[in-house]
């Protein structure tokens, strides 16, 4: 028989019970603790390009393309840098003939099918150069729409491309909001940069940052707050691409101006 | 029910059946959700050592010293020092092995990346002695005047 002071107790007890929320078991799970502090590990490779370093040579575009077996005159590259050229009458000329693999060694500007344009020296208001390459974003939504499961992105944060797995469906060439994917015009399949992984796991440097002869590619460890370039990073005036599309590129830039996209 | 109504519901049964025994053999067994979440890190993870296997072109000017000592200690004090010697020789592989001969590249249109003459003064090209590859003497060679290893010496003839 159930007195009031019993049937008290028990209903405290069951209301306790059910307003425990899941959520809140979960917490000693140390899975979600280690996510929470935002540790993946010891390692996230990063890069810094300083634009005002870069002089246009392209010995970055070629170390790249023999380094990652891209065929040499195919009329795609992992890397490349382009040209700016902006006139005093407010025109924005931007050209990388053959992804300035051969280097920018005259003024004529490439326009693709409409031939090149000569602009005359005093006309120019300002020109430079700036290297493209995969920004290994952090929210990388090539990765979101491979619907095979062939890219991915590793513990260190490389995106790569699994070519025994790849359907060469192209969705993650036409997500890539850098444009920085294209098709292997051998394996037929995704191809992209992975800032030389076989290099940099072995404590090398990508093929590109030792070919450049004037600092202006760099690339470190963002996890190790003493490495020269994610010092650079953090305390420095950088700048990513394409911010507003929430991809959170890790490839970061100095002294980059608004007309580059 | 009747066993035409069945049948139909049976085949399906089997060709899902199928799919499924036909997804044991054919998917790796290292194939899953790894550090990343399903949405980033779903992968075969084999993968990865894959990528990291490639072969290593471009070895460095660490590589390289050991038997170009001259040749590096001409570059190293030089304007050139920081061209790794791979940039205009190619890469070196396993040479001497695998790669025996390397380029000697005389060709002007490979020091005019940086030596042609660009107004672009937001850039570090501006900084560099350069030259108007048309009218600096478009006949020779850079080489027969500038020793490349150390541009600051005679050419070597």
């Amino acid at each position: 028989m159930i007195n009031r002071r019993g049937f008290c107790k028990k209903a405290l007890l069951a209301a306790c019970g059910m307003i425990i929320p899941l959520s809140a078991l979960e917490l000693f799970d140390p899975k979600r603790l280690l996510a929470g502090k935002g540790d993946r590990g010891k390692v996230r490779w990063g890069f810094l390009v300083d634009t005002y370093r870069c002089v246009g040579c392209g010995f970055c575009v070629k170390a790249c393309k023999l380094e990652n077996e891209v065929p040499y005159d195919a009329k795609v590259t992992r890397t490349w840098v382009e040209r700016y050229v902006l006139t005093r009458d407010g025109v924005t000329y931007i050209d990388s003939p053959k992804g300035a693999r051969d280097g920018f060694i005259d003024k004529k500007i490439s326009l693709g099918e409409d031939g090149v344009k000569e602009i005359r020296d005093e006309d120019i208001a300002k020109a430079f150069f700036v290297p493209k390459l995969c920004n290994q974003c952090d929210n990388p939504p090539c990765v979101q729409v491979c619907p095979v499961g062939a890219t991915y992105q590793t513990a260190d944060g490389v995106t790569h491309v699994d070519r025994t797995w790849c359907i060469g469906c192209g969705y993650c060439i036409m997500g890539c909001p850098y444009g920085v994917r294209f098709f292997h015009p051998v394996y037929h399949v995704a191809e992209k940069c992975n800032f030389c992984y076989h290099r940099i796991s072995k404590g090398m440097k990508s093929a590109c940052v030792d070919a450049c002869p004037f600092g202006a590619r760099r690339i470190g460890n963002l996890m190790d707050p003493d490495d020269p370039v994610t010092r650079i990073i953090m305390t420095e005036r950088v700048v990513v691409l394409k911010e507003e599309y929430g991809t959170k590129p890790q490839v970061f830039y100095l002294g980059l101006s608004k007309e580059v996209k | 029910m009747k066993s035409h109504v069945w049948r139909p519901l049976f085949i399906v049964l089997g060709v899902v059946l199928l799919l499924l025994a036909g997804q044991l053999f054919l998917v790796p067994k290292d194939f899953g959700v790894w550090e990343r979440g399903y949405m980033y890190s779903w992968h075969r993870k084999g993968n990865e050592a894959e990528w990291q296997k490639v072969t290593v072109k471009y070895r460095t000017v660490a590589f390289c010293k050991d038997c170009h000592r001259e040749k590096y200690d001409d570059l190293r004090g030089s304007p050139h020092a920081n061209i790794i010697c791979e940039n205009c020789h190619g890469p070196g592989l396993n040479h001497p092995k695998d790669a025996p001969t390397l380029t000697i590249d005389r060709r002007r249109e490979l020091c005019i990346r940086c030596h042609a003459r660009l107004p672009y003064r937001a850039s570090g090209r501006w900084a560099i002695r350069g030259i108007n590859p048309a009218t600096h003497y478009p006949e020779a060679e850079c080489v027969m005047c500038h020793y490349p290893h150390n541009p600051k010496r005679e050419a070597k003839r």
